[in-house]
């Protein structure tokens, strides 16, 4: 379980929407497959009984009232964005071509 | 520095521009800044010394200058976090703590470099190149706050910033003979700061001395409801802590797990002189003991690639920051452009992590990975709540070692990981924890005390902090940034 392949490490920066050239990923799998043998220790502790911990604080979800409050312009909200037309995000085509 | 302006021995502009000049002098060398803002931080100066002029009752801190670190959204002020792909971005808002800070009218002098969105232990993951450290430039400022740490030694700035996710602001702190407060989880708004692992950022601040800390922890705490995770209750009184520093009758526990085994020699035996100090001031010094902490680093590598892998998703090329085609494709999808934009503006260690966070979550290996790193998470919260029962505040050294050099771990991971052994558990279980400087080890580069308390407790980091500080300086006679080498300015070799 604690070994990963260079196959698996390209499978997952796809799935990371991550493209890495072959030099990069031959570096990578090598790394990552050293640092999952470390991370792979959690496994040692027997903690069938033990409650995961998600968060360091007990949360319960917080609704505010639902008022109408200042936020951000059109303007401001579009200002970072690589391309914008008419008021909004322009984004590349999202869709197949065929 | 507070107490000159509010004399008007010296105005806010005079301090800011003073400053100024100074990064202006050695930031060619320590790189501790990403972006200055001259012409905001006067204006904001001007303003603070035409109210106290006119008889306003202004804030203690109003006119000191600070740092603030790259990685906290600042209106108008380029924000990057330290990474290529968001070169450029300027937000639209401040961060919470921002406001507070621009509401007690603190000039802000600029943005502190960083590793790359918080991730790494040497600033040498920052996409805009290293920050050094003033006492050796050829060495690390610790990370990812090593820009506001080396801002702070370097006296480019009074005060900064930082965000401790496993101990970017406490390890930074030991290695530049500074002084790094992580509050309590929930302790200050995170609000504005681009998160890395939500579950365990933490802002707080980097200063010279235990008393500055606390005046700055307590203009940027408290209850913020733009955060859901924000304590709604009082700031812990922790400027009055740190006037009062005292150890008498306090029980304070030695960590067996992270007492000094395998940490350098000097780094060791400054901890146990400093632990003599404080049984000499009357406190008790226990032993105890945490097995747990030994999986405590596994469990981070697990859980922070997990959440900055869902947190990093954001950097899509379609909102902002960065966009790039990808080459020899003629009309790319979406999904194209992202994945060549998240390959170009993305560095070895977010990919790194990105990529060990997305395997940790994905299907067949959640509960082996990510669940039993949650449940060593508990038990190492549970085994700080046994600690407590015995001391009032735990104490280790902050870093197993004193700065390393430039170069010397970049490229094997699993040994820069290492450097956060002592400073993670306290993220995972949400306490405090600060590092003060307490000495130099035998190579003459400074080490770090580490305190942690039990949550919501800041005050008693405070309280030891001041009380060993104040003994210290005394054997010392002069603060120890005084025994840092003078820096000149001059460019060095690169």
């Amino acid at each position: 379980m604690s070994s990963l392949s260079r196959d698996e490490v390209a499978h997952v920066a796809m799935l990371a929407r991550i493209q890495l050239s072959d030099d990069e990923l031959d570096k990578l799998a090598g790394q990552l497959d050293q640092i999952v043998g470390f991370v792979a220790q959690v496994n040692d502790i027997a903690a069938a009984d033990v409650p995961p911990m998600s968060h360091p604080l007990p949360l319960t979800n917080v609704t505010r009232p639902d008022e109408v409050r200042p936020s951000l312009t059109q303007e401001q909200a579009l200002a970072g964005a690589p391309a914008s037309d008419i008021g909004r995000f322009e984004v590349p085509r999202i869709l197949d071509e065929d | 520095m507070a107490d000159a302006l509010a004399r008007k021995d010296v105005s806010a502009v005079e301090l800011t521009q003073a400053h100024l000049d100074r990064i202006a002098t050695v930031d060619g060398d320590v790189h501790a800044f990403l972006h200055v803002d001259s012409e905001g931080a006067l204006a904001a100066a001007a303003d603070v010394d035409q109210r106290r002029a006119a008889g306003e009752q202004l804030h203690a801190l109003a006119g000191v200058p600070i740092a603030v670190k790259d990685v906290v959204a600042t209106q108008g002020l380029p924000t990057t976090a330290g990474s290529k792909i968001l070169e450029g971005w300027v937000p639209p808002y401040d961060a919470t703590l921002v406001s507070r800070l621009k509401a007690a009218g603190m000039p802000i002098l600029g943005k502190t470099n960083m590793d790359e969105f918080a991730m790494g232990s040497s600033t040498e993951h920052s996409a805009y190149g290293p920050s050094r450290n003033p006492w050796d430039l050829e060495r690390i400022p610790g990370g990812s706050g090593g820009g506001s740490a080396a801002a702070i030694a370097a006296f480019e700035a009074p005060l900064a910033i930082g965000t401790d996710t496993g101990g970017s602001i406490r390890q930074p702190a030991s290695v530049t003979g500074t002084v790094g407060t992580k509050p309590t989880y929930g302790g200050v708004s995170r609000y504005g700061l681009i998160a890395l692992a939500s579950s365990l950022d933490q802002a707080g601040p980097c200063t010279r001395t235990v008393l500055d800390a606390a005046l700055l922890h307590e203009v940027i705490g408290g209850h913020d409801p733009l955060d859901s995770t924000s304590i709604d209750a009082p700031v812990p009184p922790v400027v009055e802590a740190a006037r009062r520093g005292e150890v008498k009758g306090m029980r304070i526990g030695v960590i067996k797990e992270i007492s000094g085994e395998g940490f350098q020699e000097g780094v060791k035996s400054r901890f146990e002189e400093s632990l003599d100090l404080l049984r000499d001031a009357g406190a008790e010094i226990v032993e105890v003991s945490c097995p747990s902490f030994e999986q405590g680093l596994a469990a981070y590598y697990l859980i922070l690639p997990s959440e900055a892998s869902s947190n990093l998703a954001k950097f899509d090329a379609m909102r902002y920051g960065l966009r790039v085609a990808p080459e020899g494709i003629q009309s790319p999808s979406a999904e194209q452009v992202m994945a060549a934009t998240r390959d170009a503006g993305f560095g070895d260690e977010v990919k790194r992590r990105i990529i060990l966070g997305t395997y940790a979550l994905s299907s067949g290996y959640y509960d082996a990975y990510y669940g039993q790193a949650q449940k060593v998470r508990t038990l190492i919260a549970r085994d700080f709540a046994a600690a407590f029962e015995r001391a009032d505040v735990l104490v280790t050294p902050t870093a197993p070692t004193t700065a390393f050099k430039l170069g010397e771990k970049l490229d094997d991971p699993m040994s820069m990981y290492l450097n956060d052994v002592a400073t993670i558990p306290a993220n995972l279980a949400g306490v405090p924890g600060m590092s003060l400087p307490n000495g130099l080890a035998e190579d003459g580069l400074p080490s770090g005390f580490q305190i942690l308390a039990p949550a919501t407790k800041d005050e008693r980091l405070y309280e030891v902090g001041a009380a060993l500080e104040r003994m210290l300086l005394s054997q010392w006679g002069s603060p120890i940034l005084t025994n840092a080498p003078e820096l000149t300015g001059k460019e060095i070799a690169r």
